[in-house]
């Protein structure tokens, strides 16, 4: 039992924090969030080329380098603190996340290795639902046609879809639930994009109607479980974001408060200053021993029931904590805090788009009573 | 990271799991789960029984070195003990003053007739003992103790002054006393480490009742109380390094076995709330959801400070007594909140009493081992570097 990130993950976490700081500063997120395509390009190629983090999650058998969760996380809170607009998480956490636990060998060995190599962007739902995928399915219908597939209907909030080449949706069959891969570039498929308040990540709606051929369909049904396990991974990494944006709301404020003087003095030496910086700290690390936790259990043998809510966890602890804190970065800020100008106003803006991302906080703790009060309620629910 | 254990750890685990099952019987089954903080008046004498049974199986001070009659065991080995331990529901430690506190003190500070003549009955759970620290003026201030000792010609000190809210001293044999070593000297300067034998005509003890009603603290006034010259610990002045190292020598391993005990009355509030329907209680359902996230993160949290993840600021060690306190009062909230009506009578249904327990004597959690305020004030200094304090805070 040790809880110690190995050499290894230090200097991937390490490398990740250097390079966002040179490439993410607060000047450079929101240019990118500016760009007509939402992100920057120059960086990405970066992330996908030399930094070769597209391949953390892929087996090496499929060109990646075979890490895990813990690794994945630990780039995502850097990725979080810095609110790096990127179409990585579409890609990598999303749609390499679902398709290395729900897709057939066939649809793996086609796609992952583009992923791995930063040749493919990707983009799959990142629905407001606790309950999973399904509800991302249930707007889109797949009717067999002789030889092909026709998808008819919607598939809502995609995220950073308004430049993906793939997507991957959910679409409900004669047999329940499937997944396709359908290619953007598809006859009869629009994509529409909004421009939300958090401008660091945007979200696309796909209304379909669309003939795609039998390969299309790429869930494979040995890998049932992996419906639930991509999305508590998902959770996991939306909340490892969380984390860094909660960490950089303290960070700021703790920077600021020192050099701002009232009454003679900074105020950060008032003590009503001071506590509430603490327990801005203690949310923060709570939040991340549970994303820890929920990361190394992912990494081990955890089956897929404790991982459901280890990650609900994760995600409602992070929901929480990151509103908290960019809430408390605005009041501690004063004035400035209220501008446009200052920082803690785009972390709030996420702090209040990914609350309910993959499930409210709400949600998740309805999700977690249900398990901790069924009445057949033995371990793992109780194991700690 | 890594969150298995090894072959070894299990076997060690199963052999405590034995040890437990083969002992914690007969009459010391009345004792299951009893005891520990807030249930210090269960049956004294069987707990203090218990210790000594606890000792013949060398299942006392398993984290001390061998050559102090310890069991030597490694970090991982004694988070196992601690969980194995509560998981059988082994009682409340009459003896946990000696053996967390004052014995490791003694093994860093003390001289070697002092372990000789302390650390065996410590390990043999027949000595017990109390902390004298805190008093009428000196609290959250702990610097500010004003009981004097006064070094007699023979070498001997003469001790005069004032304790309070001094756990189990009534239950005890000795005290460690924090006292003004000499005249005239403020705050933590000056301070001499003593110990005394409790049962002296200089001493008296007299119970104060607590607002759960019971008694498991006491003021003890000190006229002209004795303390042996060989029982300075350290040198004059040194009062305050041993003091405080003595607060930091629990290291958190046996965090998780308190957290054990934790689950064990979350799942009593889970019993609670499934008898009395409230567990279709949306509002309910969430603080019993939240109460188990929290309890994950305690875990996780121990798991992060016993492996050290961030080594230089220890993040995580300095919120763990802020987030347990707090977590803990919660959880006794919500007890009561689920029995309603059947919370505000007195009672001894096993399935109430202790819940009823948790409620009251959770309260105190956020006072003593350095109030919330105190917590906060450490968490801001030393894990974000603000500004301190106009006095130094105590721990
Ligand atoms: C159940 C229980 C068992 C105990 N057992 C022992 C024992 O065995 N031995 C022993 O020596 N002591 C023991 N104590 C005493 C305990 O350590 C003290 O109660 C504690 O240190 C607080 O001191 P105080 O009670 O004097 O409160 P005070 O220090 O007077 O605090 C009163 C309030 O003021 C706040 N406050 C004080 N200073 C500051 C500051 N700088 N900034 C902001 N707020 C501040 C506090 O947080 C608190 O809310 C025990 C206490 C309890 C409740």
């Amino acid at each position: 039992m040790n809880f110690a990130l190995t050499d290894d993950q230090i200097m991937i976490r390490d490398a990740a924090e250097s390079f966002l700081a040179d490439v993410a500063d607060s000047a450079a997120v929101r240019k990118a969030a500016a760009d007509p395509r939402g992100y920057d390009e120059a960086a990405w190629r970066r992330i996908a080329g030399e930094l070769g983090w597209c391949g953390i999650p892929v087996p090496e058998a499929h060109g990646g380098l075979g890490l895990g969760a813990v690794e994945l996380m630990l780039v995502q809170e850097q990725i979080g603190r810095r609110l790096l607009p990127s179409p990585f998480f579409a890609t990598v956490c999303l749609a390499a996340t679902v398709l290395r636990e729900v897709a057939s060998d066939a649809a793996q060995a086609e796609f992952l290795p583009r992923i791995a190599a930063g040749a493919l962007r990707a983009s799959a739902p990142l629905p407001s639902d606790a309950g999973g995928w399904t509800a991302a399915a249930s707007m889109l219908r797949a009717t067999p046609e002789s030889g092909h597939w026709r998808l008819q209907g919607v598939a809502e909030r995609l995220p950073d879809a308004q430049d993906a080449e793939l997507l991957l949706l959910f679409a409900e069959t004669a047999d329940g639930p499937g997944l396709f891969a359908v290619p953007a570039e598809s006859q009869g498929l629009q994509v529409v994009t909004a421009e939300g308040w958090d401008g660091t990540r945007r979200f696309s709606r796909v209304l379909l109607d669309a003939v795609l051929p039998d390969a299309a369909r790429i869930d494979e049904a040995r890998r049932a479980d992996g419906y639930a396990r991509s999305f508590a991974l998902a959770q996991l990494y939306v909340a490892a974001e969380q984390l860094g944006a909660a960490q950089q709301c303290l960070d700021l404020t703790v920077a600021y408060t020192a050099t701002r003087k009232q009454f003679g003095r900074a105020i950060a030496g008032f003590q009503a200053v001071k506590h509430r910086c603490a327990e801005m700290m203690v949310r923060i690390e709570a939040l991340r021993s549970a994303v820890y936790g929920a990361a190394a259990q992912a990494a081990g043998d955890a089956g897929v029931a404790s991982l459901q809510l280890e990650c609900a966890m994760a995600k409602a602890l992070g929901s929480d904590a990151l509103f908290a804190c960019a809430q408390e970065a605005i009041q501690l800020h004063g004035g400035v805090g209220f501008t446009w100008e200052y920082d803690p106003q785009l972390y709030f803006k996420r702090a209040q788009a990914s609350s309910h991302w993959l499930g409210s906080a709400d949600a998740l703790r309805e999700g977690i009573a249900g398990r901790l009060l069924a009445p057949d309620n033995t371990p793992p629910a109780m194991a700690v | 990271m890594n969150l298995q254990s090894t072959a070894a750890d299990e076997a060690f685990r199963n052999d405590i799991a034995a040890w437990m099952r083969a002992h914690l019987v007969g009459e010391y089954a009345a004792i299951r789960h009893r005891g520990g903080p807030g249930d210090e008046e269960a049956d004294p004498a069987l707990r203090k029984a218990w210790e000594r049974e606890l000792a013949k199986g060398g299942w006392t001070c398993v984290g001390w070195p061998r050559e102090f009659g310890g069991r030597g065991l490694s970090i991982e080995q004694q988070v196992i003990f601690h969980e194995e331990y509560a998981r059988a529901g082994g009682p409340g430690r009459m003896g946990h003053i000696g053996e967390g506190l004052i014995g490791p003190a003694l093994i860093q500070y003390g001289s070697a007739a002092q372990k000789q003549e302390f650390l065996p009955g410590i390990v043999a759970g027949t000595t017990f003992w109390a902390q004298g620290y805190s008093e009428p003026g000196a609290g959250s201030d702990l610097a500010n103790v004003q009981t004097r000792a006064e070094r007699q010609a023979d070498g001997s000190w003469k001790v005069t002054g004032q304790k309070i809210w001094t756990s189990l001293a009534h239950e005890s044999e000795w005290i460690f006393v924090l006292a003004r070593g000499e005249a005239g000297t403020k705050g933590n300067k000056g301070l001499v480490f003593l110990l005394l034998p409790l049962a002296q005509p200089g001493i008296e003890i007299r119970p104060i009742r607590q607002l759960g009603g019971g008694s498991e603290f006491n003021e003890v006034f000190f006229d002209g109380a004795v303390a042996r010259a060989e029982h300075l610990v350290g040198a004059v002045g040194d009062g305050w390094k041993v003091a405080m190292g003595l607060l930091e020598a629990e290291r958190g391993t046996s965090t998780l076995g308190q957290q054990m005990h934790f689950l064990h009355e979350l799942e009593l509030v889970i019993a609670a709330a499934r008898a009395t329907g409230q567990d279709r209680n949306p509002g309910i359902r969430q603080r019993i959801a939240q109460a188990w996230m929290g309890l994950r993160v305690q875990r996780y949290n121990a798991l992060r400070m016993l492996s050290g993840e961030s080594t230089t600021l220890r993040r995580e060690a300095l919120i763990g007594k802020y987030y347990w306190s707090n977590w803990h009062r919660d959880l006794g909230k919500l007890a009561m909140d689920i029995l309603g009506p059947l919370g505000d009578v007195p009672s001894d249904d096993p399935a109430i009493r202790p819940l009823q327990q948790l409620f009251f004597f959770s309260r105190a959690d956020t006072i003593y081992a350095g109030t919330n305020e105190i917590q906060l004030n450490l968490i801001a200094e030393r894990g974000l570097g603000m500004p301190r304090e106009a006095r130094p805070a105590v721990g």
